[in-house]
């Protein structure tokens, strides 16, 4: 009875001191969509993670689950870091859009933030960075590199956010080189080594020469490696263990600066929902060291276009565009506006090929 | 729309490639089967090779040494599976999924430290004059050694279970395991040595994806090709030249849909993505229309005082 009534103080002193801690602590979720050593897409958000540890030290605890399937067991894993007092959640990958919405409405009072997807509520934020931004750049080192005029393209899902960056590094390729081509494959995986292997290697059979990527794994720069003579751009992280050849840039997410700030917003209270949307301006999207594989001169308008990017003089979608269909899109001039390039279900003329439903 | 980008050498020579992962695992399992034992663990087996290979790769800077280290792991790992099933006398088909989930994770736990390293390349064979041929020497002459193994050992196991004493032996076991038993051959010991036999070859398959044909380390790599080795061993009905042939149909037919959209087809991309698993069912299903029936005693529980 004594033993039991001491067992049971215990535990409730225990159990207090830890709610106690936790109180103090803010308590930030994160839902990976790869392994945290892709080397890409998920790498760069653990290493925002990081960030925020090397930030606010004791102040925060971070947790992390990899590898969860977008779907159905995503709602389980936001629920299960709910439930263990998650005080905000970011979701990192588009397919999170709808559990996220649906898992935030049974949590009200903790904050989520989806990245890249377009639906939001009074504790759900969106957040995702202008890639296109550095499509462009791509789009322009690819065009002077390609000896073939074929670039191939490995893209993930028929999402507007794919879409967008097949559309401006075509608009960027087209306008260095007009005989450029490019060869689409869709993957419908964002992380599937063999696959995206299997994808290179076939662009390349087909007589690509630049091969970009839009999924996560390093495994389309190994086969670009083993062909000898073809480029590619490292995806999400810098993937700099293959520069400067094959790999001689980069599109970099840098999300610390974002993590940080939309931590330290919930533990001063001051955290509301809305929708971010930050380019290379902004620090968002960083253009990884362009190597010496790349001429000089073709650095330098990459370059150049990064400063008229980054300072918000030139937009990578400005007029005149058409439709792939023909039709007219955008005027001379003209520039896109945000909501047409977050629906983007198109592409621009000159690409071929249909987009999967 | 433009097939002629499409250069028939060039996508030959990569369904090769393609297959052979699916080929190794196949004909272990076919084996494995032959003798009587069902083991649904190669997906775990595979990865485990992957990953052992792929360490033993970097570290020795050998991939043929890690290619033999793959066969050892996957057999040590099989060996769990006879403890379970010749051993303990457990149900085959628990004991090859728990295989399989514990590959998966132990892999996973194995391999964190060789996320994004490169592996040693494997050298591909190089015969002057016949590597130089056109047509045939991309096609014939110009792989890594694993893949003519593949097909070296199709060959064996076909030899060997047709024409051979052991093979008679080990269908015996296979199809009638009280019958072997009442002769005097030793069950339980053919089986193991079968189903070790089996964890080899998947360790094998597994390295060949991680060390030739991606090739890097990542979790879960392997991304359920176990499983289709397993399908392919019953629609090729035991039989190992049409296991290769199904290996072939299936690794080609994913190389050729991603040919396919990269040329531009105008047939919608969910169909060129399904079209690998429909097409090679089909014709396997198709082609066993014959009397061929899986081995009688294929997941029975053999015990000697019975």
């Amino acid at each position: 009875m004594k033993l039991t009534t001491l067992l049971t103080s215990a535990a409730m002193a225990l159990g207090l001191a830890t709610a106690g801690v936790a109180a103090d602590k803010t308590k930030v979720g994160f839902v990976y969509v790869g392994p945290v050593g892709d080397g890409g897409w998920t790498y760069e958000h653990d290493q925002g993670r990081k960030a925020v540890v090397a930030e606010f030290g004791d102040q925060v605890e971070t947790v992390f689950v990899e590898n969860v399937a977008e779907g159905p067991d995503s709602e389980r894993v936001m629920t299960q870091m709910a439930l263990e007092g998650a005080d905000l959640i970011f979701t990192t990958s588009f397919g999170y859009m709808d559990p996220t919405i649906n898992v935030a409405k049974k949590f009200p009072n903790v904050k989520f933030e989806h990245a890249t997807g377009y639906k939001r509520s009074d504790n759900v934020s969106t957040y995702s960075a202008r890639f296109y931004e550095g499509r462009a750049v791509q789009g322009t080192i690819a065009g002077h590199m390609t000896k073939s005029n074929v670039i191939g393209y490995i893209g993930s899902f028929p999402i507007p956010e794919v879409i967008r960056g097949i559309n401006s590094a075509y608009i960027h390729a087209k306008k260095v080189n007009p005989d450029v081509e490019f060869k689409i494959v869709w993957a419908f995986t964002w992380f599937d080594p063999a696959k995206e292997a299997d994808a290179a290697k076939v662009l390349i059979e087909q007589g690509a020469d630049v091969i970009l990527q839009h999924t996560d794994s390093t495994a389309p720069q190994a086969a670009a490696k083993a062909a000898g003579d073809v480029i590619t751009f490292g995806q999400a992280s810098d993937m700099s263990e293959y520069a400067p050849f094959p790999r001689v840039s980069s599109i970099i997410d840098d999300w610390a600066p974002y993590y940080i700030a939309r931590t330290q917003a919930v533990i001063d209270g001051t955290w509301s929902s809305k929708d971010t949307w930050d380019g290379i301006g902004a620090g968002m999207v960083g253009i990884g060291e362009i190597s010496d594989a790349v001429p000089a001169d073709v650095k330098a308008e990459a370059l150049a276009l990064k400063e008229k990017l980054a300072s918000g003089e030139y937009h990578s979608f400005t007029g005149p565009l058409n439709k792939q269909d023909g039709t007219p899109w955008l005027a001379d001039g003209e520039t896109a506006d945000d909501g047409t390039l977050a629906g983007m279900t198109f592409y621009v003329e000159g690409l071929e090929g249909d987009i999967p439903q | 729309m433009d097939l002629s980008a499409i250069n028939p050498v060039l996508l030959i020579a990569s369904l090769m490639v393609a297959a052979t992962p699916i080929l190794l695992a196949a004909i272990g399992e076919l084996v494995v089967e032959k003798a009587g034992v069902l083991n649904l663990g190669v997906e775990g087996m595979m990865i485990i090779g992957a990953i052992a290979g792929f360490a033993t790769a970097v570290e020795t800077g050998s991939p043929l040494v890690g290619f033999v280290a793959a066969a050892f792991a996957g057999a040590a790992l099989s060996l769990l599976f006879v403890v379970l099933t010749q051993i303990a006398l457990a149900n085959q088909v628990a004991s090859g999924l728990a295989l399989t989930l514990f590959g998966l994770g132990l892999s996973a736990l194995l391999g964190q430290s060789y996320v994004g390293i490169r592996p040693p390349e494997m050298g591909q064979l190089y015969l002057p004059l016949l590597s130089d041929l056109p047509i045939v020497g991309p096609i014939l002459f110009s792989h890594d050694i694993i893949l003519y193994f593949g097909i070296a050992l199709t060959a064996a196991v076909w030899a060997m279970l047709k024409f051979t004493r052991v093979g008679l032996i080990l269908r015996a076991v296979g199809e009638n395991h009280d019958a072997a038993h009442a002769l005097g051959y030793k069950v339980v010991r053919i089986r193991i040595l079968a189903i070790l036999f089996g964890g080899a070859c998947a360790g094998l398959g597994g390295a060949y994806i991680s060390l030739i044909r991606v090739p890097q380390w990542t979790e879960g790599m392997t991304a359920g090709v176990g499983w289709i080795a397993l399908a392919l061993v019953v629609f090729a009905s035991w039989k190992p030249w049409r296991a290769l042939l199904g290996a072939y149909l299936f690794g080609g037919l994913t190389v050729v849909q991603l040919n396919l959209q990269a040329a531009g087809v105008a047939i919608p991309v969910e169909y060129l993505a399904m079209s690998p698993y429909i097409i090679t069912i089909v014709v396997l299903v198709i082609l066993s229309a014959d009397k061929s029936s899986a081995p009688a005693a294929l997941g029975r529980i053999f015990h000697a005082s019975r």
